[in-house]
């Protein structure tokens, strides 16, 4: 596509423009204060593709994902979702973006005044007017019984262990459909088996609904799990970006390193 | 050399080291950053400000929010402002009593309460027990959202946090300050004439019938209707100052104090313009 044809094609086009990666990142940079985070990013993620980004603590990984959502503004570079850019846009504007986006926060952010089943109806009650109160009530408990909690309706996100409440997380940023899913350390804090269990609900709701989805994470074993590519960053750069074989097959010290010690 | 010289004759450049420059510097380069900040924080608002008239005016409307806002501020602080405003009636009958009676002007007591509650104490302790209630209210939940990233959550959720959560607050804090200061003012004056009574036999009829005699709308609409400032100051700080926080619980601690503190402030500061303007435009 040249570029007056891109010039020419409204949003709408564009996001039909199934060529286009879903999520497109260019030469990022983000610093706050004299601290720099980001220098120089670049990433994209097609439709139905999973990408995990490792690394260390510290290194911007989760900066990235609140960068990508519009969450956070960039000092330079750009982001595009469905090939629109984000970066320059207002509150709504960035809504109508968000509206197919999920976003799994690293404690699941969860409403702490209201119960399971109003968390999970909010982003419904706010952006699917039309639905009568009953239909949204049956989406609620689909989406918590995608995830495994469609007993814990009327609880209250404190009663919930922290798998539980990232479980609810996700039913939550499943809600409007998403076509890309940002998910930020799903499994951190969790005992193996409840880790595990995020993992294959992940690899499971991937398979039904096809997302591009970007998982930022410290464990090695959940990315190698889900994800498709896996890019590692070091000191706000991407130090490699491939299959897992292919990092282990990589020469790089950084690499061998954090693998080694993953 | 050369450089010496200009800096001696036009005052710029390197400053000769001395005992004066050394302890004058950083006094200059602490006031100078406060400056800066104050400006810099005015600024914040400003822009926050905007971003909730922007909101506030543009659809979807949040009334759900809205209508639980009202019930929240107004029936909650109604008991505190009924009995802040009728300690302060029962304060200023003593006090006023105690003046007019020196003064031979003993007659004058009903009026002169009447005029000090609704001109002036009903609206101001309104003001500021609101700030107190309210407004640590407003800054800590707000706080405690922001720093659970729940705020960012509901940006994340594509719904604009300066509507469902600022502008509901501050537009109920604007609209139940006026009624919350009639609630102040009935019960200043009911135990006005009640701390009266107790002294000197005196039928709630007279003491009204004195009190109100000469008084017009005048005197009653501009104090009361001033309150909505009131009402706006403490909504925007308190917003304002929760949905900034950062740091966890003591960030949470601080944004909850510096919502009191600064909107108090400001209401008392806003007062003065206010009655200046009133006595202007309603004298």
């Amino acid at each position: 596509m040249n570029t007056i044809d891109q010039i020419a094609m409204e949003p709408e086009e564009a996001e039909k423009d199934s060529s286009a990666p879903a999520i497109a990142v260019e030469d990022l940079h983000k610093s706050f204060g004299s601290q720099n985070v980001l220098n120089g990013i670049s990433l994209t993620v097609n439709r139905g593709e999973t990408l995990a980004v490792l690394g260390r603590s510290g290194t911007g990984k989760s900066v990235l994902l609140r960068l990508i959502i519009g969450l956070e503004k960039p000092d330079s570079g750009s982001v595009h979702i469905h090939d629109r850019d984000i970066t320059g846009l207002g509150l709504d504007q960035l809504g109508e973006i968000r509206m197919k986006m999920g976003f799994l926060f690293q404690h699941a952010a969860l409403y702490d005044s209201l119960t399971v089943e109003q968390n999970v109806a909010f982003p419904l009650r706010h952006h699917k007017k039309a639905m009568s109160k009953s239909e949204r009530g049956d989406r609620v408990m689909q989406l918590l019984s995608e995830v495994g909690m469609e007993g814990h309706l009327e609880k209250m996100p404190s009663d919930l262990s922290g798998g539980m409440q990232k479980r609810v997380g996700l039913a939550r940023a499943l809600a409007l459909e998403p076509d890309i899913l940002l998910l930020d350390e799903p499994t951190a804090g969790l005992d193996p088996i409840s880790a595990a269990e995020i993992d294959d609900l992940v690899l499971k709701l991937q398979a039904e609904h096809h997302m591009a989805s970007i998982v930022v994470t410290h464990d090695l074993h959940s990315a190698k799990m889900i994800a498709d590519r896996l890019a590692l960053l070091n000191e706000g750069n991407v130090v490699i970006e491939g299959s897992f074989e292919e990092l282990q097959r990589s020469d790089i010290a950084f690499v061998r390193e954090f693998l080694g010690h993953s | 050399m050369i450089d010496r010289k200009f800096s001696t004759v036009t005052g710029m450049g390197p400053a000769l080291p001395g005992p004066q420059t050394s302890l004058m510097t950083p006094v200059v380069g602490s006031f100078l950053g406060l400056i800066n900040k104050f400006l810099e924080w005015f600024g914040d608002l400003g822009i926050f400000f905007w971003r909730v008239v922007r909101a506030a005016v543009t659809p979807p409307f949040e009334f759900r929010e809205l209508f639980r806002q009202l019930d929240e501020i107004g029936s909650m602080s109604l008991p505190l402002v009924a009995l802040a405003g009728a300690a302060t009636g029962v304060v200023l009958s003593m006090e006023a009593r105690y003046s007019l009676t020196r003064f031979g002007a003993k007659s004058l007591l009903p009026a002169a309460i009447v005029f000090s509650v609704i001109h002036e104490t009903g609206p101001i302790i309104t003001g500021l027990v609101v700030s107190g209630r309210v407004g640590a209210g407003i800054g800590a939940e707000l706080a405690s959202m922001k720093v659970t990233e729940q705020i960012d959550a509901i940006e994340a959720s594509a719904v604009n946090p300066y509507r469902l959560l600022a502008a509901p607050r501050i537009l109920a804090c604007i609209l139940m300050l006026p009624l919350l200061t009639l609630a102040a003012d009935a019960s200043g004056l009911l135990m006005g004439w009640v701390a009266q009574a107790l002294v000197e036999p005196l039928s709630l009829h007279q003491f009204i019938n004195a009190g109100f005699k000469g008084a017009d709308f005048n005197d009653f609409l501009p104090p009361t209707f001033k309150t909505m400032v009131f009402g706006l100051i403490i909504g925007l700080v308190a917003c304002f100052q929760g949905m900034r926080t950062r740091g966890g619980a003591a960030g949470v601690g601080r944004a909850a104090t510096s919502s009191v503190v600064l909107s108090s402030l400001f209401v008392i500061m806003a007062d003065v313009v206010l009655v200046k303007l009133i006595l202007i435009f309603f004298p």
